[in-house]
């Protein structure tokens, strides 16, 4: 997987493709069922949730930021439609994710869109975004698979063990698992870098992100970091992605979006 | 066994939902014009790398963020640099829980 699965002709088959993606997401599977554990044991224990509500949690909002954060809201006393606007404004970057996997989803049914954006996280946007970058066209096994196989098992999974298993003990530092979710996001934006211009995007991004968190919030500072990076990496002249920064062999052409690019021909679809 | 905070999930379902879902269900978002679809392009990079950054540098104490610099700050630049040299996640993922459970052995972090 060195070359990133891609054949001598620098085009990968979809199956190539979908085995990177399964294996991108181990780390990320893990994470979700170690995290999940902890946050449906603290959901138990500091804010009283039963498994249910810790399965509700789950299901209706599947954000793990969101759902620790409302643990601290709960046990805080603060009310239930305050708790609401924060959890909004907490993720308002899925505006940013939605945006940018709107055109790969062109021509798809209505209700698959509908039912997609409830699968939207940052580990499906990011691992999702890039399956299809590599494949240069949209891929609706993927998707659900970094969606449900990827995220959202392992997280249900996880969180509910944790509520019912509320007397484990449980130390993720120890574990190394706290900084699995910070390396799977900066891992995955540097797969995402195939040009000057996505790089000048990258670094400022993060630069914005945290001088903003740092003034105002982390909340703004991400959504702060999502919003400005990219108007830099426009300040850098297209043709700079001729000349690639990364080891990706990949022609550029192939990281246009779906209404730029032609379907591939049948027999790429699945090569033994 | 009861359910008291269904009805809050249901509620952060509502506030959460519409952005997931404007970009997807909007008409028409596939025909944006070639300078708002590059802009779209650049936002995942920054965006991940705006989470990274913010995670491992940002620390919230009684309300306050703080700068902070430790152990999970080589943990991902690890992950950053396998992922740049061999193109693979999971090896840099393994290499940043390998550094975070071995510095912490050492008493670093």
């Amino acid at each position: 997987m060195a070359d990133g699965g891609l054949p001598a002709a620098g085009v990968p088959t979809v199956r190539s493709a979908r085995r990177r993606l399964a294996f991108d997401g181990i780390g990320i599977m893990v994470s979700g069922v170690g995290f999940g554990f902890v946050y449906g044991l603290t959901a138990r224990t500091d804010a009283g949730f039963s498994p249910i509500d810790v399965m509700a949690m789950s299901v209706f909002v599947f954000a793990g930021a969101a759902q620790f954060a409302a643990i601290g809201y709960v046990a805080a006393g603060v009310p239930w439609p305050v708790i609401g606007i924060l959890t909004g404004l907490l993720n308002a970057r899925h505006v940013l994710y939605s945006a940018a996997l709107g055109p790969w989803f062109r021509g798809r049914s209505f209700g698959e869109r509908a039912v997609a954006a409830q699968v939207l996280t940052d580990e499906v946007f990011a691992l999702s975004l890039s399956h299809f970058r590599r494949l240069g066209r949209f891929d609706a096994f993927g998707y659900w698979f970094a969606g449900i196989v990827i995220d959202f098992i392992p997280w249900f999974l996880g969180t509910l063990s944790g509520a019912l298993l509320g007397d484990a003990i449980v130390d993720p530092e120890r574990l190394g698992l706290d900084v699995i979710f910070a390396a799977a996001m900066a891992g995955l934006a540097v797969g995402l870098i195939t040009s000057r211009r996505e790089l000048v995007a990258a670094v400022v991004g993060a630069v914005v992100g945290v001088a903003v968190s740092l003034v105002v919030s982390p909340t703004l500072g991400i959504i702060a970091g999502g919003f400005v990076g990219p108007a830099a990496g426009l300040l850098v002249p297209a043709s700079a992605q001729d000349r690639a920064p990364s080891r990706n062999v990949a022609p550029p052409d192939r990281y246009l979006m779906s209404r730029t690019h032609k379907e591939p021909p049948p027999e790429a679809e699945e090569a033994p | 066994m009861t359910a008291v905070y269904t009805g809050l999930a249901l509620i952060m379902f509502a506030f959460t939902y519409p952005s997931r879902a404007v970009g997807l269900l909007a008409p028409g978002i596939d025909r944006l014009p070639k300078s708002a679809l590059d802009y779209l392009q650049l936002v995942g990079p920054a965006i991940l790398s705006a989470l990274a950054a913010v995670n491992v540098m940002i620390a919230v104490e009684d309300g306050h963020s703080v700068f902070t610099v430790g152990l999970p700050w080589l943990s991902v630049l690890a992950c950053i640099a396998f992922v740049a040299w061999r193109r693979n996640l999971f090896i840099g993922l393994a290499a940043a829980v390998l550094i975070a459970i071995v510095g912490r052995g050492l008493g670093l972090g």
